[in-house]
């Protein structure tokens, strides 16, 4: 049970950067981890919170070649990522970009991201008017081996 | 049917018997992989050029983890989650050596595979060998594994069990991906102490 009291420990530990888009859209605690000098390809992590119903579409990052959105699932025991087409946005409701689930593949990366680093990140969503918006984020790397604070048992 | 009744009654009894004389198997809240048809030796390359092979750990615990460096999500939460095991053992720790195999040999180079695992703690290892004996040797441990297409690139899919191997090589657990590390690490020290014999 001692997990438990850590996890929460952990929670109100970590930093929490939110940013508010005209469209409504609330990004919380973006982040990055960060990665070794060869390494090619990594992952960013958030929370995303649309006032009314939206999809994410396309994340872009100056940082990396490429950025596709992946979904992680596990099946006896067997770990399969794939890339999705889009994310939707209920109204209200916390979408969590997370280890275990949804993240943001940034792969063909033009350097080494560092821990302490300011990543930026370019959002693009889009709403049931079809309005295309962009909204820009700063993500925080975080060390590799830094842990899996959000990671594993909620 | 008499006959048969008592040649039951006898085997049972036998059984019961039997297990009165050992030590009870323990409980583990991963995978008992004890007696299962797995060949956990190896011969592997490290960082430093050595090749390697579970002669180089005998009288540890070796953790082992197929994996991939590119991995944005399930291979570095297993590693820091192994960081996490290692520090919940305490002095135990060092009975522990966690090895980290390739893949994904194609894009892990040795250099890549020793910075990648500096990062988490600078006694995990890093193994890496031809495309060939990297499926030999996934083969060996019942890990899957296969290349995804993913935009200009590809990603892996593979097996996120963690393997532990008692101080003769033998394989004795499986550490799912969803488990803590609390849970890794009390079924770890289960092991440890266990005089349950094989």
């Amino acid at each position: 049970m001692t997990y438990l009291k850590s996890f929460a420990a952990i929670s109100l530990a970590v930093l929490s950067f939110s940013a508010l888009a005209d469209s409504g859209v609330k990004i919380s605690e973006p982040w990055v981890r960060a990665t070794v000098p060869q390494q090619k390809a990594t992952g960013a992590f958030m929370q995303i919170t649309a006032a009314k119903p939206m999809r994410l579409l396309e994340v872009r990052s100056p940082v990396a070649g490429v950025a596709e959105i992946h979904e992680m699932s596990m099946s006896d025991n067997m770990m399969r990522m794939r890339q999705v087409k889009d994310i939707a946005l209920p109204a209200g409701k916390a979408v969590e970009l997370k280890p275990g689930g949804y993240h943001v593949m940034l792969m063909e990366l033009k350097g080494q991201v560092k821990a302490g680093d300011k990543v930026p990140l370019t959002l693009v969503v889009e709403g049931d008017n079809k309005q295309r918006e962009t909204i820009e984020v700063t993500a925080e790397a975080r060390a590799l081996g830094a842990g899996n604070m959000p990671a594993m048992k909620h | 049917m008499k006959r048969r009744f008592f040649l039951l009654a006898g085997t049972a009894g036998m059984l019961t018997l039997a297990a009165c004389e050992r030590e009870p198997k323990p409980h583990y809240i991963g995978l008992d992989l004890t007696g299962g048809d797995y060949k956990p030796d190896f011969k592997l390359s490290g960082p430093d050029g050595r090749v390697y092979t579970l002669a180089d750990f005998k009288g540890k615990y070796v953790m082992v983890f197929f994996g991939f460096t590119q991995c944005p999500d399930v291979c570095p939460t297993a590693l820091s989650r192994a960081v996490e095991i290692r520090s919940k053992l305490g002095a135990d720790a060092s009975k522990l050596q966690v090895i980290f195999i390739s893949i994904d040999p194609e894009r892990d180079t040795p250099e890549l595979l020793g910075e990648y695992m500096r990062a988490f703690d600078p006694t995990f290892l890093g193994l890496r060998t031809d495309p060939q004996n990297t499926a030999q040797t996934a083969f060996n441990y019942k890990v899957f594994y296969r290349r995804v297409a993913s935009g200009s690139s590809y990603t892996m899919d593979h097996t996120a069990i963690s393997y532990v191997l008692d101080t003769q090589g033998r394989m004795r657990l499986g550490l799912k991906h969803q488990m803590t590390a609390d849970e890794c690490a009390q079924d770890i020290k289960t092991l440890m102490t266990s005089k349950y014999t094989l």
